[in-house]
Formats: C-alpha cells, sequence, structure tokens
C-alpha cells in the first residue's frame, strides 16, 4: 500500500511535467514522418512504417526512461522532498522500488500511446496488425525498464547530468556488446581479452532484446528467444535494483 | 519511558574528494520527556539540523545510540508515531493541498476514511482550509510552512520533531505556531523544536538544550539558564538630584528631569528607595532587568 502510494505519487509527477508531452509529441511526429518515406519507396511502404514505428518507439522511450528515471531520485534529494518521506515509517527499498514502480507505470503509459498511434497507421494502410509486432513491442518494454533500473542506480549516487551521461552510454556499449565480446576474442592480448569479457558479463546484452529487424521482414522468433530474454532482463533489473538498494541504505542525507 | 533519548551521539560527515573529516556533532546526551515541549537552540552551524536529522532518520550516528518512544531509530517503524516538519520544507509543487496530505497520509497507512477526516481537522487547525484545492506551487512561505506542520501532525504522532518552525514567518505566523506547540502540549503530546529565535522559547518551553560547535552546554528549565538571577534592579525617579544619590554610594545618571539609579540587589534596592524618598522624592518605577536567553547565548557561544 504504501509502495502504491508512492508509485502513484511518482506517476503523478511524471504525468504533471511537461517534457513528457513534448517527447510524446516528437515521438508522434517522427511516426507520421514515416508516411511521407514510405511514399518515396515502391512496395515496400508497410516496411519502412513499421521499421520507423518500432525504432521510434524504442529511441523515444529510452529518451523518456532516462529523462525521468535519472531525475527521479535526484530531484527528491534536491528538493529536500526526501526529508519528509524518508522520515516517515518508510524503509528505504519501498521508497525506491516504489519510485521504479511509477516510472514503469508512466512509461507503459507512454509506450501505450504510440503503440495506439503506430496500429492506426499500420491499419490505415491496410495491411492489418501483424502481432508479431507486440513481441518486439514486448521486448522494447523490457529493455526499457532495464534502462530505468541503470538510471535509478546512478541517480542514487551522482548528478542527473553525470548519470544521464553513463545510462545513454550503456544503452549504446549495450547494443554493441557483442561486437565487443568478438573484439576481445580476437586480440591476442590477455589483459585486453579479460577486459572486454568483463565489461561483456557486466554491462547488459541489450541486442537481446532487439527483434525489430525480423518482427518487421517476417522472419520468425522462437518463443524459447523471447523467453531467455526476458529471464536475462529480469535477473539483470532485479541485480541492478539491488545494488541501488545497498548503496541507498547507507546514504546520509545532509 | 522518555519519549527520546540520545547516549553519546556523535556524527562524522567527510567532505569533499579528499574525505576531510568534520565532527558535526560531538558526544551529545540528554533526554525528553513525554508531554514536554523541549527547546533546541544554538547557532547556525551547531549540529541542530543533524542531530534532528538522526532522530527521524535521515542519517545515521557514527556512535552512540538514539532511541525515540523506546525503538532505535534505525528501524523504519519507530517513525509509525512521529511528526517531523523539516526546516524550509520543500514539498511536490504538483499537488494540490488535499493531495498532498492524503499521500503523506497513505505513507502511514492510514486508511481514507481516516485520513479524510483527519485532513479536514488538521486544515482547520493550521488554517489552510481555503487553500486546499490549489496546488502547492502557488503558496507562499507561510502557507507552505502552515501545510508543512500539518503534514507533520496527518498521522496523530506522540512525538512532534520541528526543525525551524518560526523561521521566516511573520510576528502572526510565528504566533500562531506557538498557539499550535501549545495546543499539542496539552493533548499530552512531546513536542522538540529547533529556533535560533529565542523570544519564541523562552516563551513556550519547558526545558531547553544549547547546543555549540557540535557539543552540549546547557540542558534543563529554562530559570536554571540564568544562574544570576535577575542582573541589576533600575530604579526611575523624579524631583530628586544626582549629586546627593551619587554621595550616598548610588550609581545614578540624569535623564533629562528624572534620575535613573541602577543597584545589583534587593537590598540595595531598599536602601536607594529610602534615600529618593528621604529626598522627597518620587518613585516612578522600579524594574529588575532579568538576564535573557539571549544574554546566556552570547555568553556561552563566545
Amino acid at each position: 500500500m504504501k509502495i502504491i502510494a508512492i508509485a502513484v505519487n511518482t506517476f503523478r509527477e511524471a504525468v504533471r511535467d511537461k517534457i513528457l508531452y513534448s517527447l510524446l509529441f516528437f515521438a508522434l511526429v517522427m511516426m507520421g514522418l514515416s508516411v511521407i518515406l514510405g511514399n518515396l519507396t515502391i512496395g515496400e511502404q508497410i516496411k519502412i512504417i513499421e521499421d520507423f514505428g518500432l525504432g521510434t518507439i524504442s529511441l523515444f522511450g529510452v529518451l523518456i526512461a532516462i529523462f525521468v528515471g535519472v531525475g527521479l531520485v535526484y530531484k527528491e534529494i534536491e528538493r529536500r522532498t526526501i526529508y519528509t518521506i524518508l522520515s516517515k515509517p518508510i524503509p528505504r527499498w519501498i521508497f525506491l522500488l516504489g519510485k521504479y514502480g511509477g516510472l514503469l507505470l508512466t512509461l507503459f503509459v507512454e509506450v501505450f500511446v504510440m503503440v495506439v498511434f503506430f496500429s492506426l497507421l499500420v491499419f490505415f494502410y491496410g495491411v492489418g496488425f501483424d502481432f508479431a509486432l507486440l513481441k518486439a513491442i514486448g521486448l522494447i518494454y523490457l529493455e526499457l525498464a532495464l534502462i530505468t533500473a541503470v538510471a535509478l542506480f546512478f541517480s542514487a549516487f551522482t548528478t542527473p547530468t553525470l548519470s544521464g551521461f553513463f545510462t545513454l552510454g550503456i544503452f549504446a556499449i549495450g547494443h554493441l556488446s557483442t561486437d565487443l565480446k568478438v573484439f576481445g576474442e580476437g586480440t591476442k592480448d590477455p589483459f585486453l581479452s579479460g577486459l572486454t569479457s568483463f565489461l561483456y558479463y557486466l554491462l547488459p546484452n541489450l541486442e537481446n532484446f532487439n527483434i525489430k529487424g525480423q518482427v518487421v521482414h517476417q522472419i520468425p522468433v522462437s518463443w524459447e528467444f523471447i523467453g531467455w530474454s526476458t529471464l536475462y532482463g529480469l535477473l539483470y533489473i532485479a541485480g541492478t535494483l539491488l545494488l541501488t538498494v545497498l548503496i541507498f541504505q547507507k546514504r546520509d542525507f545532509r | 519511558m522518555s519519549a527520546i533519548q540520545i547516549e553519546n551521539f556523535s556524527k562524522e560527515f567527510h567532505l569533499g574528494f579528499r574525505m576531510r573529516r568534520i565532527l558535526a556533532v560531538k558526544d551529545l546526551s540528554f533526554t525528553v520527556e513525554e508531554g514536554e515541549i523541549f527547546g533546541f537552540i544554538g547557532p547556525n552551524g551547531a549540529g541542530k539540523t543533524t542531530t534532528l536529522k538522526a532522530l527521524v532518520g535521515l542519517i545515521s550516528p557514527t556512535r552512540g545510540k538514539i532511541t525515540i518512544l523506546g525503538r532505535d531509530v534505525r528501524e523504519a517503524r519507530s517513525r509509525q508515531h512521529l511528526g517531523f516538519l523539516p526546516e524550509e520544507p520543500y514539498f511536490y509543487r504538483y499537488l494540490k493541498g488535499r493531495e498532498f496530505l492524503h499521500f503523506y497520509g497513505q505513507l502511514f497507512g492510514l486508511p481514507l476514511s481516516f485520513r479524510c477526516r483527519r485532513i479536514d481537522e488538521m486544515l482547520e487547525l493550521v488554517g489552510m482550509k481555503e487553500a486546499a484545492d490549489l496546488p502547492l506551487r502557488k503558496y507562499s512561505k507561510g502557507m507552505l510552512q502552515r501545510i508543512g506542520l500539518a503534514q507533520a501532525l496527518i498521522n496523530d504522532p506522540i512525538l512532534v520533531i520541528l526543525d525551524e518552525p518560526m523561521s521566516g514567518l511573520d510576528p502572526v505566523g510565528r504566533s500562531q505556531i506557538r498557539q499550535i506547540i501549545l495546543h499539542l502540549k496539552e493533548q499530552g503530546k512531546t513536542v522538540l523544536f529547533s529556533s535560533h529565535i529565542l523570544a519564541d522559547v523562552e516563551m513556550i518551553c519547558d526545558r531547553v538544550a544549547l547546543i555549540v560547535r557540535g557539543e552540549l552546554r546547557q540542558v534543563g528549565a529554562l530559570n536554571s539558564f540564568y544562574p544570576g538571577g535577575t542582573r541589576e534592579i533600575e530604579i526611575v525617579a523624579a524631583r530628586v538630584s544626582v549629586d546627593p544619590l551619587r554621595r550616598a554610594g548610588f550609581d545614578a545618571v540624569d535623564l533629562d528631569g528624572s534620575v535613573l539609579v541602577r543597584v545589583k540587589d534587593e537590598e540595595a534596592r531598599d536602601r536607594a528607595i529610602s534615600e529618593i524618598l528621604a529626598q522627597k522624592g518620587q518613585i516612578l518605577s522600579v524594574i529588575p532587568q532579568r538576564e535573557s536567553l539571549e544574554d546566556v547565548f552570547a555568553r556561552e557561544i563566545r
């Protein structure tokens, strides 16, 4: 009940913030643009729209996750609102998980709005909604949840600018981490190959959540792959949150 | 059971990149009994806020033990019957007054029906009924302080801790806060508040602790702070001249028509009065000058 109160309040804070609407607005504009781009190609129109739509949902989802996620805890400390929360009978882990829950809810609503708009576009082109697209969207949401957990982790001990920077970095590296492994295997230097494999296992492999290409080109994606990716995502999130709680527990609020 | 028990509390902070050690509070011990209004005074940076934050679980003691209402402050449960108003409180600007109080009530796990009733009572108590449906970003400083007090009392706490509740308020606002604190005492609650407005402390506190540079200097009932009792007595008289009084050994000053005589004690006061009357003079006033909390404060922080 307390955790829900904190989550709802976080959600309320996010939806009363204007930055969210401007990001959402640009996301919808971008999807609209895909129609024009689609018109420039012959026969591949629907693929362009789908590709663009999924890309937009993913990109703007990440932007929202970082923008809102990073400021989440920091703003509470900066504005000293946290003094009045943690001086209530609220264990700190409840506070953090409540904040995280509120953000997941915000992201869910955001993604939902984008998906509705996206399906209308696809529908408009008369091909009907391919339910494989939902698999891709589900994994995008899981990726967003993971990025949010990472943003929360950084914002528990550093400034929003730095944590935004770090989170964006992890997002970028996370999509290239297979390259990192390949590079490590190719090198003869034991230190370098040790470092790359350490980073490979430490940082999230976000390509596990990327099936956009397959779905758009109607290449089947097995449920087994989705299952493993989901498990991987959930474990990574749980680990990140646990670490965040451990850091946060020790913190003094001066 | 004492409402607050602080035993040998010390707090160290590590500052900056080189982790320079700062001892903010040194070996502090005192207790606050149930039902009293306890004032916590000291200059800025003395460690008042640090101590209050340790009491409400925002920072953890480096050494020592703190219990409130019989529970260690490191347990979240210790705060179930606590009300806390931080210094210059900041609240969620996007919430409306009533939403804000509901949210804080939920954090205590209070059921909806209780919250609705309690929130109306609290809005009435702090005089914020009209502003209950405005967002907090439209509130003035005094209004924020009052709604802050309402959130501190939402759970009908046994112990109320207020950090500088009167700072930044006009005289009317300060008087309202004093009335509320006295009202809480009537209901049998314990109130601990910090302040550097000594007049407020003098007016309502049963006991006071003075902290300077992280160390406890004095603690006790207010009159124990003035060991000298009265400092001097000022007598003002008319139709009498300065010289005969001076010849009699008194410290007399001409005040353009009247005479001011300053004496150290009651015996000297009586002698001076007899002397003035013997000179056919007229006594205008006799005022004992008590040492104020401000004098004690000034002496201790030197």
